[in-house]
């Protein structure tokens, strides 16, 4: 049995998968990327072999990709975060035909084919405004844990407006709604329609056409799922594992080489 | 003897002065704001009059100026940061015709006409890039504190170039140099290089009109002012010390005393 692995090297969080010849997954791991991004990729992968069983010798290929792909350092080859996710989306939801990535300092809104192509994409790429950072800045401001941010926003009735799009700028816009006496579920509430509402701006750069599949980090934040839902109008596609779609979308990548190279010597040519 | 106070509520620090009879500074403090901003300028205004030895019934009359100006209750009167600066810059340096700001979360260029009244301002107002907040973002994740940013640019011998303007984004840039093995130093620097140029383009925006007065809690690092220096090849004001954070205050404490003045003689008037 070979195995294929897919590294994806977030801004943020660093993320590992390992999938068989079956492209199931069989291992994946998560860590935070921090200053060293060579040893986070390395510590992420080392963690997925470890949670899957697999010796590293089993694995035959390794597709680094994210914003810290080159840094893969054992990866045989890169490809980029757009064309992974879109892979990714597709496999885990055969009908998507637009997906949206919120990471940590990034939000993609990308187009799909449907082989899971990449047909058209728009990100955020000057600024932070509308990432996962600006939730970020939120809960750093209200001293709230990130992952508990959404269920404390959705008990909101009375959402305040946040009119500021800078994420350093939000943080003393939260602080000042909560000197005006606004209670923190509805500063919250606010943040999350105003994160949503300039994602739905991107997607409208391609295009939204149903299934919509949601990747990224942000995928763990229940509020977001729902301002968007809210905006868009239909249901986004979502998994436990959407986080890792990215890693997963490298990682099949990495099996389409390891099953391209074992091809009679005349299809791996053209390949 | 007229004792009036300015206090610049600005998004990080606050500060407050005293005034004696419109034309010395008899005493100055600063604290950070956080977000109780009525507090914060209330701590600013007892720190000042406790080492002026004044009390609250001393001070005639209290002016507040800065992004938090209108929630400080108990003011006389507030007035904007633009027409403060604008005060303050020219009683420090009467001939001051271009000042440029720089604080925590703000930048503003300000064009005066001869005499001191303001013609022209540009300020950034939906984004950090080209703040206060673009430096101290950069020292954090780099491991340093504000207070270090100063001696730390003041070290470097080449400026690393940074090309984000996104003070959220200068993070994985700050990463990616020191990883490929740039100094903390050289970074820093590169990071007050980069918002030179930015602050540059505004003023070019209202006007390069001599002489130029820079203020703002950014201009207390020294390697700003130089950097401005080379960049406009021009000499440039800049307060002593950490006066540079209190043009603003300053100003609105100046603005203060004429308003009063003038309310006196209407009133002696209303009296005769």
């Amino acid at each position: 049995m070979a195995y294929a692995a897919g590294v994806d090297v977030g801004s943020t969080q660093t993320k590992a998968i390992i999938i068989n010849e079956a492209s199931e997954i069989v291992g994946r791991s998560l860590t935070d990327t921090g200053a060293n991004v060579v040893v986070a990729a390395e510590n992420a992968y080392n963690e997925a072999l470890k949670n899957s069983n697999i010796q590293e010798e089993e694995v035959e290929y390794v597709i680094g990709t994210g914003y810290g792909r080159y840094r893969v350092t054992f990866g045989n080859t890169q490809v980029t975060e757009i064309s992974c996710h879109a892979r990714g989306a597709s496999h885990m939801f055969p009908n998507t035909k637009t997906v949206l990535d919120m990471g940590g300092q990034d939000t993609k809104a990308i187009r799909v084919g449907s082989n899971g192509d990449v047909l058209d994409f728009c990100m955020n790429d000057k600024c932070a405004a509308g990432t996962g950072r600006f939730l970020g800045a939120a809960a750093a401001a209200l001293d709230i844990p990130l992952g508990e941010l959404g269920n404390v926003a959705m008990q909101s009735e009375r959402p305040v407006k946040i009119s500021t799009t800078c994420t350093v700028f939000a943080e003393s816009e939260v602080l000042s709604w909560l000197g005006k006496g606004k209670k923190i579920e509805d500063i919250l509430w606010g943040v999350h329609l105003s994160i949503a509402s300039r994602s739905v701006g991107l997607l409208r750069r391609v295009g939204i056409e149903e299934e919509l599949t949601f990747t990224g980090g942000v995928t763990k934040n229940p509020g977001v799922i729902k301002a968007l839902e809210q905006a868009i109008g239909f249901k986004l596609n979502i998994s436990a594992d959407s986080h890792y779609i990215g890693a997963l979308g490298a990682a099949l990548f990495a099996l389409d080489h390891i099953v391209a190279s074992r091809a009679p010597s005349s299809v791996k040519e053209t390949a | 003897m007229t004792y009036v106070t300015g206090i610049d509520v600005g998004s990080t620090y606050t500060k407050a002065v005293i005034l004696r009879d419109g034309k010395e500074i008899i005493s100055r403090s600063m604290l950070s704001t956080g977000f109780r901003l009525e507090e914060a300028a209330r701590k600013a205004f007892h720190n000042a009059l406790d080492l002026a030895g004044l009390h609250e019934v001393d001070c005639s009359y209290l002016v507040t100026t800065g992004f938090g100006r209108h929630l400080v209750t108990f003011r006389d009167v507030n007035v904007t940061d633009i027409n403060a600066s604008a005060r303050g810059a020219t009683f420090l340096y009467p001939n001051t015709r271009t000042i440029l700001d720089v604080g925590g979360q703000t930048m503003k260029a300000i064009q005066l006409v001869e005499g001191g009244k303001v013609k022209s301002f540009r300020l950034n107002d939906k984004c950090a890039a080209g703040t206060g907040a673009f430096l101290e973002k950069t020292a954090r994740y780099m491991g340093y504190k504000t207070e270090e940013i100063g001696t730390l640019a003041a070290v470097s011998k080449q400026a690393v170039p940074i090309s984000g303007v996104c003070a959220v984004f200068a993070e994985s840039e700050v990463i990616n140099h020191l990883s490929q093995g740039s100094s903390p130093s050289d970074i820093m620097f590169g990071a007050i290089t980069s918002l030179v140029a930015r602050s540059t383009q505004l003023i070019k925006r209202v006007g390069l009109t001599p002489e130029f007065t820079l203020i703002g809690g950014i201009l207390r690092y020294e390697s700003m002012g130089r950097v401005v220096r080379e960049q406009l090849k021009t000499e440039v004001n800049v307060a002593e010390g950490d006066m540079v954070q209190f043009v603003t205050a300053l100003g609105a404490a100046i603005l203060g005393f004429r308003r009063m003045e003038k309310l006196n003689k209407e009133d002696a008037v209303e009296i005769t």
